[in-house]
């Protein structure tokens, strides 16, 4: 056994890499629940791949045949409904876990020096994931694909001076067609999830280069023993792969309950109107982009045209993302941690968090003056958050940072 | 000059020479790619125009046809719609048509070439929904009294008269498009090509 393994350490660094990323990569020793996303969140995306592989070997990419081979699979291929839940659901699951990942985020200060990198990693993942997402969403060509589909693309329509030829191209034909469908597929299947692991592999070796926050906000290699090893810190493995095991049953037990018994989630994961087929002449009567993408959908509600253009709102939406790349220059605290921060950000964190909730409820309804009016206030709100945030974080008194890692 | 002496400058220059050459040609061989995006001869050539039978169209009616992949409606409009009209200008955002959104010879408060007839591209100029329509006079979940029957679009609220005016305040931005049509016969419409007079 020693024997192969020299003979391969001496053409490829296994043990290195071994001992690096896992069994000699001291881990913060005081996770706490908040931890168990970014795993998790390799979990959903390994098992996307994997149902993406079999679906992908009975669907047809064809605007004609689209809508009836995904009723083929879940018909008459078998166990063909399970792999296609699994990958409807895997969706939703996904945007839980990850929205998790980034609130953890935010309580702990992960964005802040010397993890600007990993942040920005993340957001660009995120920002790819909803790319993903949504293309995926546009293949089973029902009504929501289809209107889903349209209203989004429309998006590049209002870009002054270009927007009209610019949608022709996304699109290759002058409205949302079989040219659409087939290549929102290529790019679902190849490009993006190429893209995306890729991103994945940075962001870990970002994290692996600085090493994991915690939820004390205190670095633990400034802290380390005669041997160099953080007194803080703990071997990933096998302490945190068994850690994150519990945390993968877990998850499974809750992802199946939904899987088997509400794969649907009463129209939040499959829209209702997606079971009927894509028909361009009828818009259905209320349309909403699905829960993981409303809050930015409500931002685009919310600003008016301007100018005889809906290219403000456009800006507005793609601003909502794109802003928090900038968090970490716009949080000026000392401290990382929400266990050590002044009061105002704790307020300002907890109004962010309603905000964007609201936002998301507000974008999955119809709209009427009462909501039109909620949804400026929570997107003034949304922005306030960052604009007003190199303020927040720098009045208030912040409790004192401990030298080490606390147990609570 | 030894062989032994390197020139910094000449290298300097040597490798950026080769990085700006190497960029046009990443720049052309991206071309193709990118063009290939484009609709395809097969897609440009699906643009036909189409024929609208209106013989049997009742007042009020509505009939739906797809023109260039996109839902076009044809409806008769009654004397009293046809008053209607006319009575709105304050509530809309470009009673008169100015903004170029239809063809020279619809730009009139019908917006058609025969008052009774209208024929109007059913997209949305806020992101292309499709919006339903709604004649009836005074529909309580579109305001009420105020409304003379009109187009309401279900994804973002917006609000058309029925010669496709967009009501002001609705996030449309712009009426809706009246495409390029002529009367063959009086009861044959062909969507797509323009009067012979114009």
């Amino acid at each position: 056994m020693d024997n192969n393994k020299s003979w391969i350490d001496q053409r490829f660094p296994l043990t290195k890499v071994w001992n690096e990323h896992l069994a000699e990569y001291y881990t913060p020793r005081n996770f706490n629940f908040w931890y168990f996303f970014g795993s998790l969140a390799m979990l959903v995306l390994v098992m996307q791949i994997v149902t993406g592989i079999f679906l992908t070997m009975h669907f047809k990419p064809d605007a004609a045949n689209a809508f009836a081979s995904v009723e083929y699979i879940m018909r008459d291929v078998d166990w063909g409904w399970l792999i296609r839940y699994l990958h409807s659901t895997g969706a939703s699951a996904f945007f839980i876990v990850i929205y998790l990942h980034m609130y953890r985020g935010l309580l702990y200060g992960s964005y802040k020096a010397p993890r600007e990198l990993i942040w920005i990693l993340g957001m660009v993942l995120y920002i790819a994931l909803m790319a993903e997402a949504f293309m995926g969403y546009v293949l089973p060509w029902g009504q929501m694909s289809y209107w889903g589909a349209q209203v989004i693309i429309s998006l590049f329509g209002s870009v002054p001076f270009i927007g009209p030829e610019l949608l022709t191209w996304i699109l290759g034909d002058y409205a949302v067609g079989d040219p659409a469908l087939n290549r929102f597929f290529s790019l679902h299947v190849i490009a993006l999830p190429l893209i995306l692991v890729v991103l994945v592999f940075l962001h870990i070796v970002a994290l692996h280069t600085v090493g994991s926050n915690n939820p004390d906000g205190v670095e633990i290699k400034k802290n380390k023993d005669k041997d160099g090893i953080p007194k803080d810190g703990i071997p990933f493995h096998p302490y945190y792969s068994v850690k994150d095991i519990v945390g993968v049953v877990v998850f499974l037990m809750l992802f199946s309950a939904v899987v088997f018994f509400a794969p649907a989630m009463n129209g939040y994961f499959l829209e209702h109107a997606n079971f009927i087929e894509a028909n361009p002449l009828k818009t259905p009567d209320h349309i909403a982009p699905l829960w993981y993408l409303t809050p930015f959908y409500s931002v685009l509600r919310a600003i008016p045209p301007m100018f005889g253009s809906q290219f403000p709102g456009v800006v507005g939406m793609f601003a909502a993302l794109l802003i928090l790349l900038a968090l970490p220059w716009l949080d000026r605290s000392k401290v990382k941690s929400i266990r050590y921060r002044s009061w105002p950000y704790k307020v300002a964190l907890g109004i962010f968090v309603v905000s964007f909730i609201v936002l998301g409820w507000l974008g999955m309804q119809p709209v009427t003056e009462l909501n039109a009016l909620l949804a400026r206030i929570f997107t003034a709100a949304y922005f306030g958050f960052f604009i007003l945030m190199p303020w927040f974080t720098s009045i208030g008194k912040t409790k004192e940072v401990p030298a080490r890692v606390t147990e609570k | 000059m030894s062989g032994q002496e390197i020139d910094l400058k000449k290298r300097r220059f040597l490798t950026n020479a080769t990085s700006v050459v190497g960029a046009v040609g990443v720049g052309f061989v991206a071309w193709p790619f990118l063009a290939s995006w484009m609709p395809s001869a097969r897609a440009k050539a699906a643009g036909a125009p189409v024929d609208v039978d209106i013989s049997k169209l009742e007042s009020g009616q509505l009939v739906r046809v797809l023109w260039r992949k996109k839902p076009v409606w044809i409806f008769k409009r009654d004397s009293s719609v046809i008053a209607n009209l006319k009575t709105l200008d304050a509530e809309l955002t470009d009673p008169n048509n100015e903004e170029d959104q239809q063809p020279i010879y619809a730009k009139n408060t019908y917006r058609s070439i025969k008052a009774e007839v209208a024929v109007i591209v059913g997209v949305c100029t806020h992101l292309g929904c499709s919006p339903t329509y709604r004649p009836e006079l005074g529909a309580a979940d579109l305001g009420g009294d105020a409304w003379k029957g009109g187009f309401y679009c279900p994804c973002h609220g917006s609000k058309f008269d029925l010669a496709g005016r967009v009501y002001s305040g609705a996030p449309a931005p712009t009426n809706l498009i009246i495409p390029p049509y002529h009367f063959v016969s009086d009861s044959l419409i062909r969507i797509g090509v323009d009067p012979k007079a114009s």
